[in-house]
């Protein structure tokens, strides 16, 4: 019997992480999993919003906790790693402060919303590790991977703080769901280093130089390719290659992917349908390793 | 190269300018009631990715704040480099929620006026704020547009080779999307 999961993308993933909604519903119709989209579903205000007015913040995020309560499909799925992290704080702040409570509880009834039920925020990553679990990974994973070393790159949002099921400055689970997949990586110190979220857009330089570290770090330790798990850091680390090249004066060309199309395409799923052609950077490695796969599969039939 | 000294930049605090009571009122706002707590022991600071662009660092901004120097603290491009990455905050032996103490900075310098002017970020976070509020779902395009033409429109003739590789592969949405029903949000802090 397939699973339910009500399903809140963002708006990132309407953007330019089109290619994560595009694998990660790949990727769970594979696994029998079921993803029901939240009906008109919000922004959660990410870092910005927050910065401005609080009280509303918490409204606005609270709205989509209060239609994934009425929609009833189970827990509540997103990718996002800032969608992640709001919702979870939305409720935190609700359960420890009545005053923000209240004023959610006001919002959400002058919107004719049921109140907060306490639906649980997960994460697609955790679903994967705790709800399929790595036996079931491991079966499902029929292409063998033939490229470099993986560098796992969590980000901040996801596991900072409120992480509920893996390590906030080392996890783990990343790695482990690709070494079941049969994908092998790499150890990789700046694995929760911060890429400077919107600062890219904001002050150039200084945005680019935190993932210039990043990117740097994975090549030295041999990487083929950065996994991430937020729709932010995949376009910072994947965009500004170009720029980077020219203010830095070295070669950096390299693959940043989303762990679900990695997982994806080792699950035997169409590279076009994980929105693999959505890569900027790293444009030839991933060429590669279909030409690769696709003369294996070849001389097997 | 030699570090020039510079005279007419003062750096003595006195603490007559400063005022205990804001100090109080900050504390007392969700999040930030460990503020007090502060053994200035710097791990903040250590761990922030951003601490070298900043003009205070972390552990100097919370100095600031518990002893009242209002000023200083929301006129900081700090509180506005603060990625919101919780690095300090996971990091305090204090269990001071730094993250939150730097929102709640940001707020009130944007109802006071006192960020500095013509900077990018508090910036874009106004624009991110008006967009959401009056279609619901924010548009990346749309508020780095509004954020350019703001600051310095200039800076959109850097941006052309990472727009047009996004229009490429099919990841720039000229057009923002706006909710069946975009929820009535009453202003509170702005």
């Amino acid at each position: 019997m397939p699973q339910d999961y009500s399903y809140f993308p963002g708006c990132s993933l309407r953007g330019t992480g089109v290619a994560y909604d595009e694998s990660v519903r790949a990727l769970f119709a594979l696994l029998d999993l079921k993803l029901h989209e939240l009906p008109d579903w919000n922004c959660c205000g990410a870092t910005s919003y927050m910065s401005i007015d609080e009280g509303s913040a918490f409204v606005l995020s609270a709205r989509n906790l209060s239609l994934a309560g009425q929609a009833k499909h189970g827990d509540l799925v997103t990718p996002c790693s800032a969608c992640f992290l709001v919702l979870k704080k939305t409720q935190d702040y609700v359960e420890h402060y009545p005053a923000i409570a209240t004023k959610v509880q006001q919002g959400l009834q002058a919107e004719g919303l049921p109140p907060l039920n306490g639906v649980r925020v997960r994460h697609p990553l955790e679903i994967l590790y705790n709800d399929v679990g790595l036996d079931r990974i491991k079966q499902a994973s029929v292409r063998p991977w033939r490229g470099a070393p993986l560098a796992c790159y969590y980000g901040c949002q996801l596991v900072r703080p409120y992480c509920d099921s893996d390590e906030q400055q080392t996890p783990t689970h990343m790695e482990e769901v690709l070494k079941a997949a049969g994908i092998p990586t790499v150890e990789y110190a700046l694995k929760t280093k911060c890429c400077g979220g919107s600062l890219t857009g904001t002050i150039p330089a200084v945005g680019q130089r935190l993932n210039y570290i990043i990117l740097k770090e994975a090549i030295r330790k041999g990487a083929g390719a950065i996994v991430t798990v937020c729709p932010l850091c995949q376009y910072n680390l994947d965009a500004y290659q170009a720029d980077i090249r020219k203010s830095t004066g070295e070669a950096i060309d390299i693959p940043v992917l989303y762990f679900s199309q990695v997982l994806g395409w080792a699950m035997g799923a169409d590279p076009k349908a994980l929105g693999m052609q959505r890569s900027i950077a790293g444009k030839k490695t991933i060429k590669q390793w279909f030409a690769a796969s696709e003369r294996e599969e070849k001389a097997h039939v | 190269m030699a570090t020039k000294l510079n005279f007419s930049e003062r750096t003595i605090k006195f603490q007559r300018e400063a005022d205990p009571e804001w100090a109080r009122q900050v504390s007392e706002h969700p999040g930030c009631e460990r503020l007090f707590s502060c053994l200035q022991c710097g791990s903040c600071t250590g761990t922030c990715p951003l601490s070298i662009y900043m003009d205070y660092g972390p552990r100097r901004i919370i100095g600031l704040a518990r002893e009242g120097f209002r000023k200083e603290v929301l006129n900081s491009q700090t509180i506005w480099l603060c990625a919101s990455c919780y690095s300090c905050a996971v990091h305090c032996p204090q269990q001071i929620h730094i993250t939150d103490v730097m929102y709640n900075l940001k707020r009130e310098a944007v109802r006071s006026h006192l960020y500095p002017k013509r900077f990018a970020i508090p910036v874009l976070a106004q624009e991110f704020y008006n967009v959401v509020r009056r279609n619901g779902r924010t548009s990346e395009f749309l508020v780095v547009l509004r954020m350019a033409l703001r600051t310095n429109p200039l800076v959109l003739f850097t941006m052309w080779r990472s727009g047009l590789d996004l229009l490429r592969t099919g990841r720039l949405k000229l057009l923002s999307e706006k909710l069946k029903h975009v929820p009535f949000l009453p202003k509170e802090d702005a």
